[in-house]
């Protein structure tokens, strides 16, 4: 039983289509991936998903209710979280205020200390630095804060677009991996990442798409076999032949 | 000469200021709205107090009180009827909508009342002075002085110690992703706006107060005052509008004192020759803000 299934969405971008009929699916405690080049969609997918943007066509059902065409503060509501590209954490709130905000969705102050603590634990740095201006931390740093504030709601889905853009060899790690140790704990995900292969080591299923549409889908090994996955680092070349295979 | 009396009065104006552009600026930081409907707030609360003096006798405080809630309430109102319904257009449709809201206010202050002046009642301190060291000084500064520092008080603490607080400065921020974390877009604008309201009904008492009378177009100076304070101190911060105000309030009554009689009546273009100068040489004001400029 999926938790989350987006049934053929379109999307414009005023004249321009983004979305050409996405369809996707995510069950409970599975970690999913959307690759692609730049410009496939990836991000517009997610952001439909969130309702940063209404698709003019097609549904997404979250745990059996419709939810296109929604505002993004009811979709939070219902439990699902967004750590956008750019992690858009609020530079000038504290790390806590960002945790608090976090928790907005979420009631008590008690409740709030014991989530606090755990995301600590998850993610000591932040602990040393909850009153510290969240502009003022690291880049790797600030990707922390972007998915412990997307935990503080308790997510049925979370949703990671590009956590590990712009950051060093070595947090690139730190975030695969953190990323694997919650699926390991049994959240549900759904990664965008243009780092093809580190994410097809970790992640149960994928989605390749191109321009718009799903290409591939199945197991990282199918995505493998039969996506043109190096076609994500190479642009156009061979994508027919993909295309091809595929059919 | 800069006397207490002088120092008083600096501050008291420069409190004023502060509060005034702090109104705009809340609103402002969330909607990247310049609200031009905002110096009607004044209008509308001087107005209020001519009303209320109609009827029964009340303490003034209370009438105070009144005043200041039709100014909160008006705002709040404004938002709901005219800038909700055109908020995801685009922000040339919010600018016009304000403009358009200021004129309606205007006009139906000059056909329901009258284009006229219209006195309003004011306690006794308001023109009584207290001697201080020797020198005396208007109770009406000191009141205007204690009365911002509470409120800029509790407002600190509203935005640093209460959720709403901080979903608001988030907004400030980054709104798109404040939204996103569950936000209700529509409580943190409408609160938005409440504040503001309330800033500028509590300015009303004090700006009324100067001259103890209103007419329909008071509001086009207080609207002036704010913009350009927050262009001194920065748009995109709320401690930059207040200190815009504090600068502004003090600046141009440095200038009184320091020009010589003849030119006191360019006294504003002064004014104004130091805004263009801020302008030129840092033109995101004294306080940088965050760096955002997304729309809802």
């Amino acid at each position: 039983m999926s938790v989350l299934s987006v049934d053929s969405i379109f999307v414009r971008y005023g004249a321009i289509s983004a979305l050409r009929g996405v369809s996707l699916s995510v069950a409970e405690g599975e970690l999913v991936a959307l690759i692609g080049v730049n410009g496939a969609g990836k991000s517009t997918t997610l952001s439909t998903i969130a309702g940063g943007l209404k698709p003019h066509q097609g549904s997404i059902t979250f745990q059996g209710e419709q939810l296109q065409g929604r505002p993004p503060e009811y979709i939070t509501r219902k439990g699902i979280a967004l750590v956008p590209e750019g992690r858009e954490i609020f530079p000038s709130l504290t790390v806590a205020e960002n945790l608090r905000l976090g928790a907005f969705v979420r009631g008590s102050r008690a409740e709030f200390q014991r989530d606090v603590a755990e995301m600590v634990e998850l993610f000591p740095i932040l602990g040393e630095r909850l009153r510290q201006a969240g502009g003022t931390l690291s880049g790797g740093e600030q990707q922390q804060l972007a998915v412990a504030r997307a935990l503080m709601s308790h997510p049925r889905l979370l949703m990671l677009d590009e956590p590990s853009l712009g950051l060093s060899p070595v947090l690139v790690d730190q975030i695969f991996e953190l990323i694997d140790r919650l699926h390991r704990r049994g959240v549900t995900i759904l990664l965008v990442e243009q780092n093809v292969e580190r994410t097809l080591a970790i992640v149960d299923r994928a989605y390749l798409l191109h321009t718009g549409k799903v290409e591939v889908e199945g197991t990282p090994a199918h995505i493998r076999e039969f996506g043109n996955v190096e076609g994500v680092y190479l642009g156009d070349r061979g994508r027919d032949a993909a295309r091809k295979e595929h059919q | 000469m800069i006397t207490l009396d002088f120092l008083i009065n600096a501050i008291s104006l420069g409190s004023t200021y502060a509060l005034l552009a702090l109104g705009m600026v809340i609103v402002y930081g969330i909607l990247k709205l310049v609200n031009f409907a905002y110096g009607e707030l004044i209008m509308i609360t001087g107005y209020s107090l001519f009303v209320v003096a109609l009827g029964p006798h009340l303490p003034w405080i209370i009438m105070a009180v009144l005043a200041v809630g039709v100014a909160v309430l008006t705002s709040y109102l404004t938002e709901r009827v005219a800038f909700r319904p055109v908020r995801s257009n685009s922000l040339t449709a919010m600018l016009i909508t304000s403009f358009a809201v200021s004129t309606l206010l205007q006009n139906a202050a000059l056909l329901i009342i009258s284009p006229r002046a219209r006195g309003v009642p004011l306690p006794d301190v308001f023109s009584e002075s207290a001697v201080i060291w020797g020198q005396s000084v208007p109770i009406r500064s000191l009141l205007a002085i204690v009365t911002s520092l509470l409120l800029l008080g509790l407002l600190v603490l509203l935005l640093r110690r209460t959720v709403l607080g901080i979903a608001l400065r988030a907004a400030s921020d980054n709104f798109r992703m404040t939204r996103m974390l569950g936000v209700p877009a529509n409580l943190v604008i409408s609160v938005a706006f409440a504040i503001s309201g309330l800033l500028a009904g509590v300015v009303g008492l004090f700006w009324v107060g100067r001259t103890a009378s209103v007419t329909p177009t008071i509001g086009a100076a207080p609207l002036l005052v704010a913009f350009v304070a927050t262009v001194i101190g920065g748009m995109r911060s709320l401690l930059g509008a207040v200190v815009g105000g504090y600068i502004y309030g003090i600046v141009f009554s440095l200038i009184g004192v320091l020009l010589p009689q003849g030119l006191l009546e360019f006294r504003e273009a002064f004014m104004f020759l130091i805004v263009i100068l801020i302008l030129l040489f840092r033109p995101e004001g004294l306080i940088r803000g965050v760096n955002s400029s997304r729309r809802v």
